[in-house]
């Protein structure tokens, strides 16, 4: 007997809303969370845009006492996990301790916290480093924050994989449902906007100069000229589908009913890529053929020559033109471990209210491409499954299939 | 019908040796590897004794290019995975690339390289940044560390699942853990997982001596590392790598490949108490290790030897003894349980798998390691730790456990091959 794995709550943390509802909206209406830095003085800078999250405040969030002790990316994390929970509904005493688990992507740990870390060691001394250090930064730290917060004591990890890795982590927390942990918490959630953390994203050589922030992240674009980098992300409820109607769920956004992970030669080998046999890995898990997906929510790296393998991958898959794409993540920049989950949560309410959210800020798609690219307005149609992919930088590639309650 | 999963080759790099040869003379001869730090000039920390590891990346056969890109925890894990790949015997390239997988484990991965950026672009923190364009081409990947994972692949050839797990001092265990249920769950019929950390960096050193965690027993760093005496005062930090070529059992039998031990149980739990406090009673992870010897299918009274957590710091040496009693009932006092650490330090995330490879080398040899440095064990320490000297025992059934930050508690269980083949 295999076990359906459905999404019951949606927490959103993302440049263009905090919120499901808020980011939902922006989403649809074409509202960007791009801008210029505000949180230094960016303009040494070759490059002066993010995705920034500039309307949280920590302290209607978090109680007093952890805001000394984490970084912004996990303050973010914490409320994503509490408005996904609230979302589905997940009253205290429903659910086991151990029956609970929490599996997170985390590509950047604390960084904003670790520089002032770091600073304090190399100008002040050893003693001057916080007591929080030791937990504020590592990967792991979102996890283990919210499985405090939540009493959550069952199976839980922190996977790192640059951008692919919040996709890995609703597949692995698919997993950990599927072996018998009836709920799960999965997603990702990140953040390095400080200083160095910024200049250390540049460093990847993949950013865009571009200053115009609606024509600066232009997936699949023929002016693409590279990504912006932002932060924030989502979190998911995941849970067995016959433990949620156990504790009377209402209302079930959809199955997780496929993932699959692949990874890249090494550049000097010769060999294809493995983007397409990822999204081939993920429908086949699903048992879904091609025509069966009514949209994909592509990585969209913005970089030419990714979008050409992104493009082939699709066009080989589903044939040329044959299946409306969209890159939503053109509003927000890549959100690292937080962009696959993002996406996710957008796939799901586009099965939800039967639209598929466009690629704003995308003019023209090169023919070359092979691509129905949704632009301009959100188009209205029943959207029943979505596939969406994920590359994280070195090779990784990650993709999951969400489908429609009941299917 | 659950696919059984093997380890079929391993490689170790850890403190005092080279190599997993290495490694298991020096555990069973009871030698401690950690000293005086000799990476930095120290002498403003608390804690001065590391466990460092001799390690020539020129002796590892990696070129230039390849040193001035990998992070050293990323040199180590490229190191154990050549090695765990020959010992295997397997033939990689007879393999389809599309079934061979990665998990790595790593706690604070590419720590070393970071500091050293950080000290390049800041003036050694007299600036919060001098150039942003100052930074190295290879940053990108210090930042985000995905690339630890990436030069494993590459190393092994794997297009298959690749990831990074980094669940703190979990790591090691739960990358295992993980690749072992990709195979069973038929994502890959190969996997390279293991794990590495190499944390012996003034941030790292700075971020322990600040919670009072690691020991202060400066002038006597040899016999610094003493989990479960009375006379502990906190973990030696480590560095350290184990990798392990683990693959689907038929497919080892069929290949007549040389079988260390079949990983039959694997568990994690969070205890959600504390990022870095235990609660006395060892309840979550006394679930862990239940919850492994169901998986299992055995009863506490069929393990062997137990291979500790054994950090040395005090709340850790009683909570796990807590957790062996609630979890092994009378057998906990029965069982021999000894920590590795004692004498290889404490290497974060690295250290579940280098423990993983002195369980399945103890299976291998019939050897129970010991607990170095332990004369007289806390009061409240009151199982057989085995101290000072190794024994010499039937050792087919191991329990290996770990406990970290974040709350994370992990077990294993690995038990010797069908039909003695070893």
């Amino acid at each position: 007997m295999t076990v359906t794995t459905v999404v019951t709550g949606l927490g959103v943390a993302a440049p263009n809303g905090l919120g499901r509802d808020a980011y939902w909206k922006a989403v649809l209406a074409g509202h960007s969370g791009i801008g210029r830095v505000t949180r230094f003085d960016v303009s040494r800078y070759p490059s002066r845009l993010a995705g920034q999250i500039d309307d949280f405040d920590p302290s209607e969030h978090l109680p007093g006492r952890l805001l000394p002790q984490t970084d912004h990316s996990t303050r973010l994390a914490y409320a994503a996990a509490d408005w996904a929970l609230d979302d589905a509904q997940v009253g205290a005493g429903d659910l086991r301790d151990y029956d609970m688990g929490v599996v997170t992507a985390n590509a950047l740990g604390g960084f904003d916290f670790t520089h002032r870390e770091f600073r304090k060691l190399w100008s002040r001394g050893p003693e001057y480093v916080s007591v929080y250090e030791s937990f504020a930064w590592f990967y792991a730290v979102n996890t283990g924050q919210i499985s405090i917060r939540h009493k959550m004591r069952g199976p839980s990890a922190a996977l790192v994989a640059e951008q692919a890795g919040g996709l890995d982590a609703l597949g692995h927390a698919r997993r950990t449902v599927r072996r018998g942990t009836p709920l799960v918490v999965a997603g990702g959630v990140d953040s390095a906007l400080d200083p160095w953390g910024y200049a250390s994203q540049l460093s990847g050589g993949m950013v865009t100069t571009a200053t115009d922030p609606l024509r600066a992240y232009l997936p699949f674009d023929a002016a693409a000229s590279g990504h912006v980098p932002g932060e924030g992300g989502a979190l998911l409820v995941l849970e067995d589908a016959s433990s949620a109607r156990a504790r009377g769920v209402g209302r079930v956004y959809g199955e997780l009913a496929g993932h699959a992970a692949t990874f890249d030669p090494a550049p000097d080998s010769g060999r294809p890529p493995a983007l397409g046999r990822a999204a081939a890995g993920a429908l086949a898990d699903a048992g879904l053929g091609p025509a069966d997906i009514d949209v994909v929510f592509a990585d969209g790296a913005g970089t030419p020559h990714l979008d050409a393998a992104e493009a082939e991958a699709i066009g080989s898959l589903f044939g040329a033109g044959a299946v409306p794409v969209t890159a939503p993540k053109s509003l927000t920049g890549r959100l690292y471990g937080g962009g696959g989950p993002l996406d996710v949560v957008c796939a799901l309410l586009a099965i939800r209210d039967g639209v598929i959210p466009p690629t704003h800020g995308v003019s023209e798609v090169p023919d070359a491409y092979g691509l129905d690219v949704v632009r301009g307005e959100p188009r209205e149609r029943p959207v029943r499954t979505a596939l969406v992919l994920a590359r994280g930088r070195r090779g990784f590639n990650s993709a999951v299939v969400v489908r429609a309650a009941g299917d | 019908m659950t696919r059984r999963v093997v380890i079929t080759g391993i490689g170790v790099r850890a403190p005092g040796g080279k190599g997993t040869k290495e490694f298991w003379s020096l555990l069973t001869d009871g030698r401690t590897a950690t000293r005086e730090v000799s990476f930095f000039d120290a002498s403003g920390f608390r804690s001065r004794v590391a466990g460092e590891v001799d390690f020539r990346p020129e002796d590892e056969g990696l070129t230039p290019r390849q040193v001035r890109r990998m992070d050293r925890a990323t040199q180590f894990a490229v190191a154990c995975t050549q090695e765990a790949v020959a010992d295997s015997g397997l033939a990689f390239g007879d393999v389809d690339p599309h079934r061979i997988g990665v998990v790595l484990g790593s706690a604070v991965a590419a720590a070393t390289s970071l500091e050293n950026e950080y000290l390049v672009m800041s003036d050694r923190g007299r600036e919060w940044l001098v150039d942003p364009e100052h930074l190295s081409p290879y940053m990108f990947d210090y930042l985000t560390p995905g690339a630890m994972s990436a030069e494993v692949a590459w190393a092994a050839g794997a297009e298959g699942p690749v990831t990074l797990v980094s669940d703190g001092c979990t790591s090691g265990i739960d990358a295992v853990g993980h690749a072992v249920q990709l195979i069973q769950d038929g994502g890959a019929e190969v996997v390279v997982a293991g794990a590495a950390d190499t944390p012996v960096t003034p941030i790292v050193v700075a971020c322990f001596d600040a919670i009072k965690a690691t020991t202060k027993r400066n002038d006597d760093p040899e016999h610094a590392s003493r989990p479960f005496d009375a006379t502990r005062d906190g973990f030696v930090l480590a560095e350290g790598a184990a990798m392990f070529v683990l693959e689907e059992y038929a497919a080892a039998r069929a290949r007549g490949a040389q079988v260390y031990a079949e990983v039959t149980g694997y568990a994690t739990r969070c205890n959600a108490y504390h990022m870095t406090g235990l609660k006395k009673d060892g309840r979550e992870m006394a679930e862990a290790i239940r919850s492994a010897l169901d998986a299992s299918r055995i009863a506490p009274e069929t393990v062997d030897y137990v291979n500790a957590h054994g950090s040395g710091t005090r709340q850790n040496d009683r909570h796990e003894t807590a957790a062996f009693k609630r979890s092994l009932k009378e057998h906990a006092y029965a069982v021999p349980v000894s920590s590795i650490k004692s004498m290889v330090g404490h290497s974060l995330g690295a250290i579940g798998s280098i423990e993983i490879a002195a369980s399945a080398l103890a299976i291998r040899h019939n050897v129970v390691p010991p607990t170095a440095n332990l004369h007289h064990a806390d009061p409240e320490c009151d199982l057989d730790y085995v101290p000072l000297t190794a024994r010499e025992q039937r050792v087919d059934t191991v329990l290996t456990v770990g406990s970290g930050f974040g709350g994370f508690q992990s077990a294993m269980v690995l038990r010797a091959p069908e039909g003695g083949d070893r």
